[in-house]
């Protein structure tokens, strides 16, 4: 493991002992996130949500083992089994629904509160090049995953969504058109893309565990970074895992879930749309056909694309909507600042706040009904969303000049959130006022 | 590659603003000029039920109202696929009525005659969903006008503004040559509806293909004794079809009390845990840091008394 003074796993019950010698698994556990794992005292509350996202998965693979004994992946039986079977003769089907219905929306807030995180705190930089990219595999998995799994209710938004996803395909030339028909098994969704669609969303999740370990792994070998940015000096800097993030994870867990608890119990239709309660229609398409909410900033992008320049708007779309999430495999070697945290880039940080409200802006316009000014203004969003990470973050990264690092995580935790910029034995000058001699 | 990447972030911008310019002078130079249909479209009316809420539970008389105004007119066109017989037992009713009900069902479950393999219909048990008043949807279709009455089962839950919009729809119906909206405003003539469609404000494209089912006070004899008005029908059939949709609906409210409450609970003992868990932590780094504010107002004071600015 990554620190010397790591505590070493030492079995105390003979079982444990005996199963030690054998089997090192509860090493493994005690290694990875127990007493073993030492990690940065000065965490804030952003980096709870690495283990949240881990819940919400296990929630999603428990609840959707379940619902997957009931359903019928049948273009005739699909919308039946899960508005009829399931939400009326089930035992507790109507929870499990939309507890796994909720439990999507939840895990992709989690996960994009965690890759904001990440983008601040400058998570991705080396030595954590690797945990950065194995976390995008995730959301790309992740993002494949509830594609799929909102298709199998078989609702007209199931349909026209697949439809349109899958359509993303013959935009490319030549290989376009039968390459969509070939995965898709027929010209357009039915029942060969239904059931294919089941399998892989009953599939996918277990990747998604398989590439969390390697995430988990990447991240245990320079172990966890911190709010300042500064490496790990001695023991000082650090806490074991267990019991202290144990504690501090246990009880935003569960308020996390509470919020979650709140919105499948009392609001359970909240984040979805009404037209996926009507039953899949080949022949009649809705009036305005979005995806789920957390997709909407890419839809947004794709559908900026309103003018053939020598490729056709469609395949452009395709193209910056696919390249929006590709670039973000790049950013280690886009943003060469030797400064991981943006608490200490006075120009990055600025920067960072107008890349959220650009997103958020990306998601309304992908999310509403299309007229010439959300157009205009999904356009001039998309376009900052590109010139932000492709232009602006290597410049800034090449001029800004950071403000001073403190010496070491132990000095940033004595000054608390508000101060942590404050360099060794010195607090931070306010803008404006002017130094006076000591 | 920075630089690769960088042209290919440009190229992109570029198409972008440039899309963007253009629409805008698109715009400005013939703006598109407001659909009918999105000018005259009203939101659906203010209803209340007290299934409304967190704590929401049914109000059985009203839904058994509601019910009887599906049996009694709904139910001629509209299917109720996904509820059974039995599940009536959540409007209040014991299983001899509920025998009662399905048996004297007016459409028949369709069957087969055991003796020669024709299809036949027999009357439907408890166990039975609700059949459908049409064997096919070209059944349906020829029977109404072309158009598909759509199945009831979920409507609250598939129509923005689910009950309300069920209320308003079915109290909306006016004289497309005499309405005027908020401002006084009258229909143009090619909003109007076609032959064979009714104009109602509250459906989406301001013509609907059904005809006002609604019409005159009375039209049902509630077993209750509640006066029939059009809007009491109205409304207790958009309770009803929040009932169909969301049958589990008292049992979520509960149950989600219950976890609420235990999760804050678990939250607040968990939070104090933390407290405790980490108060020696946070100490320890306080005893012997020389950066601690006591310990740098203890400095701060030595160094005043010696004579020192501090």
């Amino acid at each position: 493991m990554s620190f010397s003074w790591a505590r070493p796993y030492e079995p105390k019950h003979p079982v444990m002992k005996w199963l030690d010698e054998r089997l090192p698994l509860p090493r493994l556990a005690y290694g990875a996130v127990g007493g073993g794992y030492p990690v940065p005292r000065n965490l804030n509350y952003f980096w709870n949500f690495g283990v949240l996202a881990g819940i919400f998965l296990t929630i999603q693979i428990v609840t959707g083992i379940v619902l997957a004994m009931h359903y019928f992946a049948t273009t005739d039986g699909a919308f039946n089994s899960v508005n009829g079977l399931i939400m009326r003769d089930v035992n507790a089907g109507w929870l499990l629904r939309y507890a796994h219905m909720n439990g999507a929306s939840f895990f992709f807030i989690v996960t994009y509160i965690h890759i904001f995180r990440g983008l601040y705190y400058g998570s991705y930089k080396a030595p954590r090049e690797l945990v950065w990219m194995l976390g995008l595999v995730i959301y790309l998995l992740m993002m494949a995953t509830a594609f799929m799994g909102y298709v199998l209710p078989w609702g007209q938004m199931s349909y026209w969504g697949a439809q349109v996803i899958t359509g993303f395909f013959s935009a490319f030339p030549l290989i376009g058109e039968p390459l969509r028909v070939w995965l898709l098994g027929g010209y357009a969704p039915d029942e060969a893309a239904l059931t294919r669609f089941f399998s892989l969303h009953y599939l996918l999740p277990f990747v998604i565990a398989g590439v969390v370990i390697l995430h988990i792994w990447a991240l245990h070998i320079p172990g966890s970074g911190n709010p300042t940015g500064v490496d790990v000096k001695d023991e000082r800097d650090t806490l074991p895992f267990h019991p202290f993030y144990t504690a501090k994870d246990g009880w935003f867990a569960a308020t996390v879930l509470l919020v979650y608890a709140l919105v499948t119990y009392f609001a359970p239709d909240y984040l979805g749309h009404p037209d996926n309660y009507i039953p899949a229609n080949p022949l009649a398409t809705p009036a305005h056909i979005v995806p789920e909410w957390y997709f909407w900033p890419f839809y947004a992008i794709l559908r900026s694309f309103t003018i053939d320049f020598i490729l056709p708007a469609k395949l452009w779309g395709v193209l910056a909507m696919f390249g929006s999430i590709l670039l973000l495999f790049f950013l280690p070697w886009l943003d060469k600042s030797p400064v991981r945290s943006g608490s200490y880039r006075p120009v990055f940080k600025r920067f960072f706040w107008l890349l959220v409200i650009d997103v958020l802006i990306l998601g309304y316009v992908g999310g509403a009904p299309l007229n010439w000014w959300r157009t205009a203004l999904g356009q001039f969003a998309s376009a900052y969303f590109f010139v932000h990470f492709l232009v602006i973050l290597p410049l800034v990264s090449a001029f800004e000049t950071p403000d001073p690092l403190p010496s070491s995580i132990t000095d940033s935790v004595l000054h608390g959130e508000e101060a942590e910029a404050a360099p060794a034995g010195q607090t931070r000058p306010r803008r404006g006022a002017t130094a006076t001699a000591g | 590659m920075r630089f690769i990447l960088g042209f290919i972030g440009s190229v992109f911008a570029a198409i972008l603003l440039f899309s963007m310019i253009s629409n805008l002078a698109t715009y400005a130079k013939n703006p598109p000029a407001p659909l009918a249909a999105e000018e005259f479209h009203r939101e659906p009316k203010v209803l209340h039920l007290k299934s409304d809420g967190p704590f929401g539970k049914f109000d059985k008389a009203q839904l058994q109202r509601g019910f009887q105004v599906y049996s009694e007119v709904c139910s001629a066109c509209h299917s109720l696929k996904l509820v059974s017989f039995r599940d009536l037992k959540g409007l209040g009713y014991n299983d001899a009525e509920i025998k009662k009900i399905a048996s004297d069902w007016k459409t028949q479950v369709p069957s087969i005659n055991p003796d020669t393999g024709e299809p036949a219909g027999r009357k439907a048990l408890p166990s039975d969903n609700f059949p459908a008043p049409f064997a096919n949807e070209v059944a349906a279709r020829a029977a109404n006008n072309n158009a598909l009455p759509p199945d009831l089962s979920l409507m609250t839950k598939a129509r923005e503004g689910g009950p309300a919009y069920v209320y308003s729809l079915l109290t909306g119906y006016r004289n497309a040559d005499t309405y005027r909206d908020e401002q006084g405003k009258p229909l143009p003539a090619d909003a109007k509806p076609p032959q064979g469609l009714h104009f109602n404000p509250y459906f989406a494209n301001l013509n609907v293909a059904m005809p006002p089912p609604l019409t005159t006070n009375g039209q049902v004899a509630f077993a209750d004794g509640t006066n029939p008005t059009v809007d009491q029908m109205a409304r207790d059939v958009a309770a009803f079809l929040v009932w169909t949709a969301e049958p589990n609906l008292e049992n979520r409210h509960a149950a989600g009390l219950a976890v609420a409450i235990f999760l804050l609970v678990a939250s607040m003992l968990g939070y104090l845990a933390y407290r405790q868990i980490w108060h020696d932590a946070k100490r320890a780094v306080r005893i012997t840091g020389a950066l601690d504010p006591k310990n740098q107002a203890k400095a701060k004071r030595a160094k005043a008394r010696q004579g020192v600015a501090g």
